[in-house]
Formats: structure tokens, C-alpha cells, sequence
């Protein structure tokens, strides 16, 4: 009887998730169809009339007199109407409508109510934003304009150059530094382990402008050796104090058993700790490489925006602010930047629930 | 005979502890200073660049390593930890513990940081309307943002344990947290995006008419719930995260203890209340904390969508303003101060608990 009755509700729970789901995936997806469509489409309709709905159709034209005078009552398919009604539409007999088509030439629209979908896809936006070179592309207006491209793919590169040190070096400072604190004595060590800790809430941007008076003295600033020390700087106490509630809980056995083997500090951690990390290591770096493959604030102010060391936000930040309504570019390019940590999210997706858990799961 | 012998083993140590930090120096400057100046194709300076990075910073460690392993033994247990956490403590000191003491100076000082004025910016930015506004808003965002997080994950997380595509849900509600802010902004104008008319691009707006309403400018003049539509961003990106956390303290109740209840009874609400909450509560609190964290210092999605106009600043955004804009340092170092003060009592908080789970501290 139970079961039974767990049965009917599972289909409640299923529904309801569902609909959760639908609500958090809808955002993406407008994102994702938007960034397929010609940019005269993004501009004038929404990306769900890619769907099939209920629109008005033109299915006629009607031409009026040159000389119709909109002051008055004007007379389309033998009944009057006012300007205004056929400046916002009026429906006639079987569900037709009438509607300037232009105003200025007097052509009316006859519209019926039909089933419709907008399949006018293209690959243009991808191709422009990827590409780098000219392209051609429609406007609203049906006229053509050359465009130069947007050359994402040496961005694409920069952000690897800039995200994979930025991931692998404060993960390897932090695990040096969690194994200090976890098994090695030596003076001030809880004082340094609580200020590490307290550094987790000063937001980064106080360290902005002094960081980057320093940088500007000792020519760090605009290169990469500059921004993966400041990434490293700004990951270590999150990295160091995740790091260190999984290094601790280790059993102490282990260590004892390799001490006595005769192995050193150094030993024990590189061939037994690191190893043994690894499902911690790899949330903490996910939640790394996600933080400085996303960045944009620290890039912005360390890095600069010469084109060769540019970063894919950055360029994304400059097209909302050049481009200004130029969506179709937009889309594609923000797809294209989600492409790298979607990927790398789902790839690891398995340790990085199973690291989390290690790390501040405790019951 | 065997003093001579120590001699040179000394003699050698010193110039070992000289020479290998040196050696370091030169090399890592020298490899810096070829890829600075250095025209190589993109993908190979990326290559090179990764390599030396990662390589170089290991090969610090490694190196410095054997020469305190050279020591002897009493000697390398009192200097081999800090080779361990050094690297650590010199970047964090430099990057984040100087520039914030820093901070705390300015915060009394004036706007050129020139004349010591005392709690005269802690007194304006409880006045002034604008900074007030900023405090007021982050405050709603901590608050909304916060409990939304948290509340909308623990019942994902209830509702996934139960259904029968666990993965995949998890998996799609988890999925903003990989996307960037910058790319979230255009994701999220696509659905608040307004224009006067019937003809809307804007998803909301498309359903409003639909329903026979008026379409609005959401994130704009829709003052002041339109902070509220900029929570909604933060709550759709930061949900997956609690939702993960408590979805996996969840499966970590024992099941006798549910089924106990059932058989005593007890409806599944009752179970959720009286046995699920008090079970996780602990991962509750480090959820929560974390949420609340990062929305005190919540920036990017401001900046992104109303750049903090609109009566929609935040305290991070605020600062950003007066420091790089206005150049008043002391109200911009007094907001960043007020920020920290108003996130010590969590992080006290937690700490204890950290201490009472046997974290040793």
C-alpha cells in the first residue's frame, strides 16, 4: 500500500521538477536560439516565434486611392474605418484583420490568424565572431553592410594562457601550505591559519589599486606573469581553507606508517597526500578555473585590453559596449565563451559533487 | 681532522642556501623576461607560458626543498614548514592583508587621502542618501537573495532524491554556475529586454501581454522591485550551488530513521521538518554562509545590467564609483571597511562551528 501510494506521488514530483527545470533552462536557451537567428529576426520578433504559434499572417493586399485623406473615415473592402484603427489593426468578418502595411503609400494589410514558426536559422554570427574577417550581413531593412569581424579565437587562446596557470598554480601553493598547517608544528600557526581565513571576506576590490601601483613598478602589469599572480592572490584563502578541512581529516596512520619508512616531508606529500587529494583537488580547481575563466574585474584592471592579451569576457564587455544593439554578435559570442566551462563542468561534474561533499559535508 | 669536515659541510650549506634561491631568480627572471618581449605565434607562447608557470613554481618548491633537506635534522623541522606555507603567506600578506589594513587608514582620511578626518565618512555614508541606498540594497540582496538560495535549493534537492532523473535535473540547475556574469547580463536582457509597444523581444514582457498587461522596464524604471529582478539573476546562478551541498548532506541521513517515522506515521512534511532540517542543519549554516559572503561583495551583476543606476547600487558597485570615478577614496575605503565589519560576526559564526566539528582550531 505504501509503495502504491509512493507511486502517485513520484509522478507529483517529477512534474514539479520538471517545471523547476524548464524555468532554469529557459534563460539559456533563448541565448542559445537568439545566437542562430539573423540579426534582423533578433531585432524584431522573439526567439520563441522560432516555435510554432498562433500569428497574424499578410494573405492580401489592398491599395487605396494616392489621394485618401487619413483625417476621415477611410474605406477599405466597402466599410469605414479611422486611421488609428488601422494604425493598431481592426478585425472584420471571419477573423481577418486589416493594418497599414504603409501608411504613406496606402497599402492595408489583410492578416488572417495562422499557424506560423520562424525557421530562418544561420550559422553567419558564429562564422563572424569566430572568423575575424569581413562578412556581409542583413539589416533590419533588407539592405546589405560589410562587417569586420570579431576574431574571438585568439581571445579563446589568451583566456587559456591566462586561466590554466591561474587554476594549477594557487592550487599547488594552497596544498603546500594546507599540508603545513595540517601536520607540520611550528610557531604562529594558528594565527596565520585564522588571518588566511579572514582574508575570505575582504572583497578584492581593496587590493586593486595598491596591487596595481606595485605591478606598474615592478612591469608586471599588462602580462600574464602579473595577472596569474594576482589570481593566485585572490584564490589562495578559499583554495587553502578547502584544501585544508579535507588534508586534516586524512587518517593519521598514514603519515606515521611513511615516517617511519624513513620518508621526508616532501616525499609524503607529493607521493601520498596529493594523490590521495585528488577528488578535493579537482572541486576546488573546477571552482577555480570556473572563477578565472569568467572573470572579468581582475582581467580588466591587470591585464588591459590590447588585443593580443585581451581575454574573451573582456571582449564580450567591449561588443555590449561598442555594438551597443548588434545582438546577433552578442549571442554568439556568449555562447562561445560558455562553451569552455560547460564543457569542463560537465567533464568533472562526478568529482566535483564527490570533492564538495569531502570538503564541507560533515553531518 | 672531522672539524675540517664540518667545516666544508657548513661552507657548503651556506653557499647552497645563496646560491639555489639565486640560481631561481635569475632563471625565472630571465624566462620572464624572453616571453615579455618575445613575437612567437599565439598558441605556442600559450604553451610555453602554461608550461613555465606550472613547471616553474614547482621547481621553486622542489628546489628549496633540497636544500633545507641538506640541513641537519634539527635544523630542517624547524625551517621546512616555512617553505611550505611562504610562498602562501608572501602573495596573500601583499595581495589581500596589506591593501586591506590599507584600507582601514583611508577609511579615516579624506577624499584625497591627504587630512586625517576622523569617522567623518562612517558618519556620511550613514547619511548620504545615495551611499545609504547602497547599504539598503545590499542588505535586500543578502536577505531575498540569501534565503531564496537556500530555500529553493533544499527543496531541489528534496524533490531530485525522489524523482527519476535525478542527474540531469542537478545537472541543469547547476549549469549557470559555469557561465560567466558577462554572459549571464545578455542571457537575462533577453528576458527583461522592454521596448513601448506590443511587439516585445523580451521574454517577460511577451508573457505580461499575453496575461492583457502593460509591458514595464523591468530592471530599470520598475524602481524599487527592479532589485529584486537583479536578485532573481543571482538566485537562478547561485541556487545549483547550495542545491548540490545540501542534495548530497540529504543522502547522507540514514534511511532506518526515515523509515522509523514513516512507520510510526509521520507525513513526508513532517519528516522533511522534523528530521531532514535538524539532520543537515551544519551544511545548512555553511551553505548560507557562503551564500551570504559572496552576496555582500556581489558585483558583476550590477555593473553588467544597470551599472548601479537607477537607484540599483550595491555596496561593492558603490565603491567601485567613488574610487574609480569620483576619486574619493575615504567614503570608497569606507564602504569596502563597512563590508568587512558586517561579515566578521558571520565568519566569527562560523569559526565556532568550524571548532566544534573538530576542525582543531
Amino acid at each position: 500500500m505504501r509503495r502504491h501510494k509512493r507511486k502517485g506521488s513520484k509522478w507529483l514530483v517529477n512534474g514539479i521538477l520538471g517545471f523547476i527545470c524548464l524555468i532554469w533552462l529557459i534563460p539559456t536557451l533563448g541565448l542559445f536560439i537568439s545566437s542562430v537567428r539573423t540579426p534582423s529576426d533578433i531585432l524584431q520578433s522573439g526567439w520563441w516565434t522560432i516555435f510554432p504559434h498562433h500569428a497574424w499572417k499578410t494573405a492580401d493586399q489592398v491599395t487605396l486611392p494616392k489621394d485618401t485623406d487619413l483625417k476621415q473615415l477611410i474605406g477599405v473592402l466597402g466599410q469605414n474605418y479611422t486611421d488609428d484603427q488601422l494604425k493598431t489593426g481592426v478585425n472584420i468578418s471571419d477573423g481577418r484583420r486589416l493594418i497599414w502595411e504603409n501608411r504613406r503609400n496606402r497599402i492595408v494589410n489583410v492578416q488572417k490568424k495562422e499557424w506560423t514558426a520562424n525557421l530562418n536559422f544561420t550559422l553567419d554570427n558564429y562564422k563572424n565572431v569566430l572568423g575575424g574577417k569581413q562578412y556581409e550581413i542583413t539589416q533590419p531593412d533588407g539592405s546589405r553592410k560589410t562587417e569586420k569581424g570579431s576574431n574571438l579565437s585568439r581571445s579563446f587562446i589568451n583566456t587559456l594562457t591566462v586561466s590554466i596557470p591561474s587554476t594549477v598554480i594557487p592550487i599547488l601553493i594552497a596544498s603546500f601550505a594546507a599540508y603545513a598547517f595540517s601536520w607540520m608544528r611550528f610557531p604562529g600557526r594558528k594565527t596565520m591559519f585564522i588571518i588566511v581565513v579572514a582574508l575570505l571576506v575582504v572583497p578584492l576590490q581593496v587590493a586593486l589599486i595598491p596591487v596595481l601601483k606595485n605591478f606598474t613598478a615592478l612591469g608586471l602589469n599588462g602580462n600574464y606573469l602579473g595577472v596569474w599572480i594576482a589570481h593566485t592572490g585572490f584564490g589562495l584563502p578559499l583554495a587553502t581553507y578547502f584544501l585544508y578541512s579535507y588534508i586534516s581529516q586524512l587518517p593519521r596512520d598514514l603519515f606515521e606508517s611513511a615516517f617511519m619508512d624513513g620518508a621526508s616531508n616532501f616525499t609524503i606529500f607529493t607521493r601520498l597526500i596529493l594523490p590521495l587529494s585528488v577528488p578535493a583537488l579537482a572541486s576546488i580547481g573546477i571552482f577555480q578555473f570556473l572563477w578565472v575563466w569568467n572573470d572579468y574585474l581582475v582581467a580588466l584592471v591587470f591585464i588591459g585590453s590590447q588585443p593580443n592579451v585581451q581575454v574573451l569576457s573582456m571582449r564580450i564587455a567591449e561588443m555590449v559596449g561598442s555594438y551597443g544593439n548588434d545582438w546577433h554578435l552578442l549571442t554568439a559570442a556568449s555562447f562561445v565563451s560558455m562553451l569552455m566551462p560547460l564543457a569542463v563542468f560537465f567533464a568533472l561534474q562526478k568529482y566535483f559533487v564527490r570533492g564538495l561533499m569531502g570538503g564541507s559535508v560533515k553531518g | 681532522m672531522e672539524t675540517s669536515i664540518q667545516k666544508q659541510n657548513r661552507l657548503w650549506l651556506g653557499l647552497a642556501t645563496i646560491l639555489v634561491p639565486a640560481i631561481n631568480a635569475v632563471i625565472h627572471f630571465q624566462i620572464f623576461l624572453f616571453l615579455r618581449d618575445a613575437q612567437l605565434n599565439p598558441i605556442w607562447y600559450a604553451i610555453l607560458a602554461i608550461i613555465w608557470g606550472v613547471g616553474g613554481v614547482y621547481t621553486i618548491y622542489l628546489s628549496l626543498n633540497w636544500v633545507v633537506e641538506q640541513y641537519p635534522v634539527k635544523w630542517r623541522q624547524r625551517v621546512q614548514p616555512f617553505i611550505f606555507i611562504a610562498p602562501a603567506i608572501v602573495l596573500l600578506a601583499w595581495l589581500l592583508l596589506i591593501p586591506a589594513i590599507r584600507t582601514i587608514v583611508l577609511s579615516f582620511m579624506d577624499a584625497g587621502s591627504v587630512d586625517f578626518v576622523g569617522f567623518a565618512n562612517y558618519v556620511a555614508i550613514f547619511t548620504d542618501r545615495l551611499l545609504f541606498s547602497a547599504l539598503r540594497n545590499n542588505l535586500l540582496w543578502v536577505v531575498i537573495g540569501t534565503l531564496s538560495c537556500v530555500s529553493i535549493g533544499l527543496v531541489i534537492a528534496v524533490l531530485a532524491d525522489r524523482s527519476s532523473y535525478e542527474k540531469l535535473a542537478k545537472s541543469i540547475i547547476f549549469m549557470p554556475m559555469a557561465i560567466s556574469m558577462v554572459a549571464s547580463g545578455v542571457i537575462w536582457k533577453f528576458v527583461y529586454f522592454y521596448t513601448p509597444g506590443n511587439q516585445q523581444i523580451g521574454l517577460l514582457n511577451a508573457i505580461v501581454i499575453s496575461l492583457g498587461g502593460e509591458p514595464q522596464a523591468w530592471t530599470t524604471l520598475a524602481q524599487p522591485w527592479n532589485n529584486l529582478f537583479l536578485i532573481i539573476i543571482l538566485i537562478w546562478m547561485q541556487t545549483g550551488f547550495a542545491m548540490v551541498l545540501l542534495s548530497a548532506a540529504i543522502k547522507g541521513i540514514p534511511e532506518e530513521q526515515l523509515e522509523a517515522a514513516r512507520v510510526d506515521g509521520a507525513g513526508e512534511i513532517r519528516i522533511f521538518f522534523n528530521i531532514m532540517i535538524p539532520y543537515i542543519s551544519g551544511t545548512i549554516l555553511s551553505v548560507t554562509t557562503t551564500i551570504i559572503v559572496f552576496t555582500l561583495k556581489i558585483f558583476d551583476v550590477v555593473m553588467v545590467m544597470t551599472g548601479g543606476q537607477y537607484d540599483t547600487d550595491v555596496v561593492a558597485t558603490q565603491f567601485y564609483r567613488q574610487f574609480f570615478m569620483y576619486r574619493n577614496n575615504g567614503y570608497g575605503s569606507t564602504l569596502a571597511i563597512v563590508l568587512l565589519i558586517a561579515i566578521i560576526p558571520v565568519l566569527i559564526f562560523n569559526l565556532r562551528q568550524f571548532r566544534k566539528q573538530g576542525g582543531g582550531f
